[in-house]
């Protein structure tokens, strides 16, 4: 699978870009912030923290390659430093708590708006002109210039303080046990409601343009044509014959919006108090504590990296042009 | 990777005429450019007049009011000149780091493109690891090792959001660079420099804006997530440091909406009037959707089903 591995070795490489962007970026820096920081925190911290950070900073008499060298295997060993502010938790502890809600929260609403919004997308293309054409697809779209957050600040208002319909914030109910249990499930379902819709309601747009767009271009094709003529039912023609070929591109553009849409999911977390990485980045970037922004940042990475090698598997799937070649 | 098909359809010139004619024929652009336009007028006005929108007025948190048109945030400022102030300076910014992202990817994506093999290998390599790393938390991580300031912000968005740009340039520079014309001119001796310049560049002034354009509005919620988040100067007055201080004085809590909404709304038409020029942009070197759109006209507000003019009965 010539296609497949190509693209892993790609995504492999970029994980590693990441790190070394992790490295280098504290010891690259202007004005050498390390000594800032370092002189910032001393007299709060424990020593060992302080020794943590100088770590992460470079301040030790190795020479530059052995320092990356010894960096790379500790990343290996899953070892990302101490958190200063949640200290003495390792880095990736902290973060490991917060992944499951990231995940769960952007993966069902970014799965829920793409399908959505390539539905509608499929309809408005079709129905050219149509009811939903003209009024719907406007307004999902002018729905996506609002910031994701402030999308979510509104719903938080509105169905959580104004007409308390909804939780307004956390993952689940502090009086209820994380287990696998209906009541549990339920619980995070309901509160993932509002924090979804914010986000599906801020993407949707996007989609259903997207895809309208090339479902208009897939229409004007010969065999698209020639189907009709055939006398094929229109369900047919829309579904199988233009659809299918029009989700093509498409499928590209969401590998490529992924990291975009985690980004605004995780401002949004922010706004609920949703306990996954937006709301840890957030405390990191408020406490300093930066071998937890760069744990985070590198998560979330793979985390997309990880998404990407997905799609390609789906396109793969999708498009037996790519198999064609590889075999 | 969609491909202009300008040139391959003839006829239609996506030159300085195409472009004009898109701001003359397509309501969308009109509109999108008036709102703009109105909105940058408006606000730099404002700006003027309001020297320290800063200052503590009022009581904190009032609602709006005669004296206080859209009230007053949790510190006793005036949420209505806020707005205004914060419009200017978040859309200057926008307008000068999406310029500099723009060509930064344009001359990235050109360079891969028009000398491709290796050059093309590596640049690629590096638009692709760009695109693919997640913008927002790379942003945060660097912006956090520098020292807070506009020009921090500009530098983050610049690094962050080339790389959308340089991928659409490369595949259409590439298409060019086996054109005829652009073979002849290399025949004849002329620079790469020359050549980029004066024969591909020219050719690809409407994606330029349509780049130009997608940059601003990615600069635009870039800026204002950062800031939200608390990456920026604090203390400058902008849309993401009005949204920061009003989630961080509690605004949801004390169910002051008027703190957060205007923002909101300006930020929310100035992405929307730039996706309706994008958008009249897209329709100008998408024959596809042109094509729907003078049928259309032609045919009112019936459906239409294929390129051929069939209508479609009426639902």
């Amino acid at each position: 699978m010539k296609f497949l591995s190509r693209r892993l070795l790609f995504y492999l490489l970029a994980a590693w870009v990441s790190l070394t962007i992790n490295f280098f970026l504290p010891r690259l820096m202007p004005g050498d912030p390390a000594s800032i920081v370092l002189a910032r925190f001393r007299g709060q911290l424990q020593p060992e923290a302080l020794e943590a950070l100088r770590q992460t900073f470079g301040f030790t008499d190795e020479s530059l390659l052995v320092q990356y060298g010894r960096y790379l295997l500790s990343i290996f060993s899953g070892d990302f430093g101490i958190s200063t502010s949640y200290f003495p938790s390792p880095v990736a502890d902290v973060m490991l708590q917060g992944l499951v809600w990231t995940v769960l929260l952007a993966g069902t609403s970014v799965l829920i708006s793409f399908t959505l919004g390539s539905l509608i997308g499929i309809w408005t293309a079709w129905y050219r002109g149509g009811f939903v054409d003209r009024y719907v697809t406007p307004s999902l779209v002018f729905l996506g210039s609002f910031p994701y957050f402030w999308m979510a600040m509104i719903l938080v208002y509105y169905f959580g303080f104004k007409w308390s319909l909804l939780p307004a914030a956390h993952a689940y109910s502090p009086n209820i046990q994380p287990a696998f249990s209906w009541a549990f499930t339920t619980d995070v379902v309901i509160h993932m409601i509002l924090p979804g819709s914010s986000i599906v309601l801020a993407t949707i747009g996007g989609w259903v343009l997207n895809m309208r767009n090339a479902m208009i271009s897939t229409l004007n094709s010969e065999y698209i044509n020639l189907a009709q003529a055939k006398g094929l039912p229109e369900k047919a023609i829309m579904l199988r014959y233009a659809a299918r070929n029009a989700m093509l591109p498409n499928i590209t553009s969401f590998g490529m919006a992924l990291g975009y849409v985690l980004a605004g999911s995780l401002l949004t977390e922010i706004v609920f108090s949703y306990p996954g990485q937006g709301y840890l980045l957030l405390q990191a970037v408020k406490t300093q504590d930066f071998p937890l922004m760069q744990g985070i940042f590198f998560i979330i990475t793979i985390a997309v990296l990880l998404a990407n090698w997905i799609v390609d598997l789906a396109y793969l799937w999708l498009d037996p042009r790519t198999r064609g070649v590889s075999s | 990777m969609t491909v202009s098909k300008t040139s391959e359809f003839g006829g239609r010139s996506a030159g300085w005429l195409g472009v004009l004619a898109v701001f003359v024929k397509s309501k969308k652009a009109r509109l999108g450019l008036f709102a703009l336009i109105a909105m940058l007028l408006v606000s730099s006005l404002l700006t003027v007049i309001y020297s320290d929108p800063q200052a503590l007025v009022a009581e904190p948190l009032q609602g709006p009011g005669l004296l206080h048109w859209f009230g007053t945030n949790g510190q006793g400022q005036d949420v209505w000149q806020l707005s205004w102030v914060g419009t200017t300076n978040s859309l200057m910014l926008a307008i000068v780091t999406a310029l500099c992202m723009s060509v930064v990817g344009v001359f990235i994506g050109i360079a891969a493109g028009y000398f491709g093999g290796g050059i093309d290998q590596f640049l690629s390599f590096v638009t692709n690891v760009t695109l693919v790393i997640p913008g927002l938390p790379l942003a945060i991580v660097i912006g956090a090792f520098l020292p807070s300031g506009p020009w921090t912000l500009f530098f983050i968005l610049v690094i962050t959001g080339w790389a959308w740009s340089a991928r659409v340039f490369r595949s259409f520079a590439m298409t060019l660079a086996h054109k005829e014309f652009v073979q002849a001119a290399r025949l004849a001796g002329e620079s790469h420099l020359r050549i980029v310049a004066f024969e591909i560049f020219p050719n690809l002034l409407s994606p330029f804006l349509t780049a130009l354009i997608g940059s601003m509005i990615y600069a635009i919620a870039a800026q204002v997530g950062l800031e939200f988040i608390g990456i920026g100067d604090m203390n400058r007055v902008t849309w993401g440091t009005n949204l920061y201080w009003a989630s961080n004085d509690a605004a949801l809590l004390t169910e002051s909406w008027w703190v957060f909404v205007p923002t909101g709304l300006l930020i929310a038409i100035s992405s929307a009037s730039l996706s309706l020029l994008n958008d009249a942009l897209d329709e100008l070197t998408n024959p596809a959707l042109q094509a729907d759109r003078l049928w259309r006209r032609k045919f009112g507000r019936q459906m239409i089903f294929g390129i051929t003019p069939q209508l479609r009965r009426r639902a």
